[in-house]
């Protein structure tokens, strides 16, 4: 999602293994418990980064416990029945690790980078948490605290991140994609221990998890070492299954606006409802990106050089699509007026560019910049532990699987024009959409 | 368990020292894990090199110079990059103006020349700049009212008033928009030479080529940069706090002090202190009282900054606007703890086996490894730094650290910037 000044940021990363030979060879297994395990091996250092990613997100929350599965991440940290609160992370230190964890939508993950020998410690703590933890209550009510203050910090303050939640909440109508992951105000002040530990029993269990090493390892080793620790934890059946309401078919064109004293350089954001990864059909998704990188992955896409340098009327403009996403996701467009131009002015301007897109937008070298782009960005993923560790690991979360990955660079080199004019003319319309404005008020 | 600090070992990332033709210093790794080429370069001289009536320059000077170059205006040369997805990106700061470049191996060749006429030949065509300085601008109003942002400049401004330092590197809504093409040429002329450039490069790459590329790139740059000495100068205002009003439910806090600079021998100790004041770890002492114990904060931390001109150790944190005082509080009541008491041995050990274990997290990507080698150059560390680095660490001890508390955490009087509404103060 973007950040406060809307950049490019906002799309996920699902460039993987590339279609020339380069990039590592991946292994993957399952445990006797259901646990799945990914190895992506990297002998440049020795390093490993282990990471552990639940296919359960702020999506699946319950209703009005908005923000537990973001809280729980919080309340991981806090202790278990063999090894108090703090502890883990104390080792870790110790050791010479760094580690964090996060929550997105769709699944939440726990990671550390260590030296390789130190694998196995890593996989004890971590497999117990897994299955043990307990929280005692005295640290419930201060993190809480803690999750209320990052709230401040990360929207209460920010007037442009208010805009971002009112879009999100205006373009979900039925979905709980439309809540922000942190949760709402309101309800993270009433979560408390029982809430979390409930969410915990359903969500944290092998099944529902997948285990991903990247970095100095070899494939054999570390099933030895999954075997030794998580594979000891008792199965509990099945998976769970994520029940989320499916948006209606949108029929309705959507504003919001965000009017703030506060606010000295207004913009507009506009977000279509659109298929995913996993919703698309054919070559819908990445068909999608390909769009998205072509007319606005930077200075020389269509609505940058539309808005900015043939109209002078933007300072800024671009767009993104999150394809990584279980149920339908969103496409953005951005842009910032400059000072002599209003909001509306823009928005004509931007409606007008997007409604020409097949007319005006596709010439083939565009098209061939895009999947370049695309494509590169696999090489340069490949040049780093942690960004193929987190590429293998989003994915295989929401569902896909380690062939549609590596086959992704192939995909996005067979989008035709064809099918970016058909993604454009479907998906790219008012009815599926939100405009949003960020402005002064008074 | 075994906390283990770790020695003299293999070091993390082997570099190698080329001087080339041309004369420039170019630090190089080998790595052909990735078809890709890596490369980071640093010009000394940066924002503190703007003229005090008109901040803001150098940075312009950073955003600018892929923004036509050559035979290309600014939309042919952004596409020539995009063609071959060659990345190339300018930054300047206070004390430098720094760049990367990324590139597949096979689109080298183009990398290089474009980056070459970048830096070598920048057009600054009339509409770009205009255009750079109206997004500029944009940025410097969004920011308008951001706390973090708020605080971080009034504490400039008050720590070093009268100095260039106080200035925003970005300058303000009036000084950019005062800024001319001559004072970037001029800026250009000053800033892009040879004789004050560190280069590294890490890719699928042996010496010869790394030496034609470099060359090829930069030395046609003139010999010599001329740069204004910037005068050292002292962190004013310790012992006040100040307040900038702002309507937010959350106010952010900068507070600071005196420090050590990156030459300075004590700097390692210092730096092994800061750690175990409030540096990256979940371990920190203000990351365990401010937030762990209290939830005062969702971040909170301590870093050490070496200027050209002068060095610190100051910290940031944000709290609601009613427990402001309290984060102070206990902000200041850990340093002077931390100060009189020390770390115990085992806290002091691990701090250590920490910063010793996890330095070769650093360099695992070309990326980071170019990075850091030109970081290091930079610095004026030595090309060994990266071998010597743990032991210098390791070998810390209880008195080094008590030094480094004595020069570091001072009296305990700080300049405090909050910006919010605190309540109470």
């Amino acid at each position: 999602m973007p950040d406060s000044i809307p950049t490019t940021a906002g799309r996920t990363a699902t460039a993987e293994n590339v279609s020339d030979g380069v990039g590592p060879d991946i292994a993957s297994f399952t445990l006797e418990n259901g646990l799945d395990v990914v190895v992506v091996p990297d002998h440049r250092v020795p390093v490993v980064t282990h990471m552990i990613w639940y296919r359960n997100g702020s999506a699946d929350d319950p209703i009005r416990h908005s923000g537990i599965a973001h809280f729980l991440e919080h309340l991981m940290f806090k202790g278990t029945e063999k090894h108090p609160a703090g502890e883990f992370s104390k080792v870790v230190s110790a050791l010479g690790g760094q580690e964090n964890a996060f929550t997105s939508y769709d699944y939440t993950a726990y990671y550390q980078r260590v030296a390789r020998e130190h694998l196995e410690t890593m996989m004890e703590f971590e497999s117990d948490r897994m299955a043990n933890l307990s929280l005692d209550p005295a640290v419930v009510a201060p993190e809480r605290d803690v999750v209320l203050e990052e709230r401040r910090m990360r929207v209460e303050t920010d007037p442009g991140a208010q805009l971002s939640e009112a879009m999100a909440a205006a373009l979900y109508v039925h979905h709980p994609y439309g809540i922000p992951i942190i949760g709402w105000m309101h309800e993270i002040e009433t979560l408390d221990r029982e809430h979390a530990l409930t969410y915990y029993k359903r969500f944290y269990t092998p099944e529902n998890a997948i285990l991903v090493v990247a970095g100095d390892v070899e494939p054999d080793d570390v099933r030895v070492l999954a075997e030794r620790t998580y594979g000891k934890i008792a199965p509990h059946g099945e998976r769970p299954k994520r029940v989320r309401p499916f948006e209606p078919e949108p029929r309705a064109m959507r504003r919001v606006a965000v009017a703030d004293p506060r606010v000295e350089q207004p913009l507009m954001q506009r977000m279509y409802l659109t298929p995913s990864a996993l919703t698309g059909t054919g070559r819908d998704s990445v068909a999608l990106e390909v769009l998205a990188e072509l007319i606005g992955g930077g200075p020389t896409s269509y609505l940058y050089r539309k808005l900015v340098l043939e109209r002078g009327i933007a300072v800024n403009a671009g767009s993104w699509y999150m394809s990584s996403s279980v149920d339908d996701t969103r496409f953005a467009v951005y842009a910032v007026p400059t000072a002599e131009v209003s909001l509306e002015q823009l928005e004509e301007v931007v409606d007008f560019a997007i409604a020409n897109i097949a007319a005006e937008a596709l010439d083939d070298k565009s098209i061939e910049r895009a999947k370049t782009r695309l494509i590169a960005e696999t090489v340069y993923a490949a040049d780093s532990q942690s960004s193929l560790a987190r590429i293998y690991g989003s994915a295989l979360a929401i569902g896909e699987t380690i062939a549609s990955i590596q086959q992704w660079p192939s995909e996005v080199d067979a989008v035709t024009r064809e099918d970016l004019v058909s993604v454009a003319e479907r998906y790219l319309i008012p009815r599926r959409s939100v405009t949003g404005q960020l402005r002064k008020a008074g | 368990m075994t906390i283990a600090v770790q020695p003299v070992s293999a070091s993390p990332a082997k570099a190698e020292r080329i001087i080339t033709p041309a004369g420039i210093e170019v630090w190089h790794s080998r790595s052909d894990l990735v078809p890709l080429v890596s490369m980071s370069f640093v010009f000394e001289g940066g924002a503190a090199q703007d003229p005090h009536d008109r901040p803001g320059i150098a940075q312009m000077l950073s955003r600018l110079l892929d923004e036509g170059a050559g035979p290309y205006d600014s939309d042919a040369f952004q596409e020539k990059l995009a063609d071959k997805a060659i990345e190339l990106s300018f930054t300047a700061s206070q004390d430098s103006l720094s760049g990367g470049l990324k590139t597949l191996l096979r689109h080298l060749d183009d990398a290089a020349e474009l980056t070459r006429i970048a830096v070598a030949e920048p057009r600054f065509d009339a509409d770009s700049i205009e255009r750079v300085r109206g997004q500029i601008i944009a940025g410097i109003r969004y920011q308008m009212n951001d706390p973090g942002v708020m605080a971080t400049k009034r504490y400039f401004a008050e720590g070093f008033g009268g100095h260039i330092y106080g200035l925003p590197n970005s300058g303000t809504q009036e000084s950019v928009a005062a800024i001319t093409r001559d004072d970037l040429t001029t800026m250009h002329g000053r800033l892009i030479a040879r004789d004050r450039l560190k280069v590294a490069v890490v890719g699928a790459l042996g010496e010869a080529d790394v030496t034609r590329l470099v060359d090829g790139i930069f030395g046609g740059l003139p010999a010599k940069a001329d740069l204004t000495p910037v005068p050292r100068v002292t962190l004013s205002g310790l012992g006040t706090r100040h307040v900038v009003d702002l309507d937010v439910p959350q106010s952010v806090i900068r507070f600071g002090l005196n420090g050590v600079a990156r030459s300075d021998p004590d700097f390692t100790a210092a730096f092994v202190l800061n750690h175990i004041l409030g540096g990256g770890a979940f371990t920190s002492r203000l990351f365990q009282e401010v937030r762990e114990k209290r939830g005062l904060a969702y971040s909170v931390g301590t870093s050490l900054a070496s200027y050209r001109a002068c060095a610190m150790t100051w910290g940031f944190t944000a709290t609601k606007n009613e427990r402001v005082v309290e984060a102070l509080e206990v902000i200041a009541s850990e340093m002077a703890r931390l100060k009189a008491d020390g770390p115990d041995a085992d806290e002091l050990l691990k701090a250590k086996a920490y910063l010793t274990g996890s330095y070769a997290l650093g360099f695992d990507s070309s990326t980071k490894i170019a990075q850091q080698l030109v970081q290091i150059a930079f610095e004026g560390l030595g090309i060994d730094y990266i071998s010597r680095r743990n032991a210098l660490v390791a070998a810390i001890s209880a008195e080094d650290i008590a030094r480094a508390a004595e020069r570091t955490l001072g009296d305990g009087r700080m300049l405090v910037v909050v910006a919010g509404r605190p309540e109470g103060l």
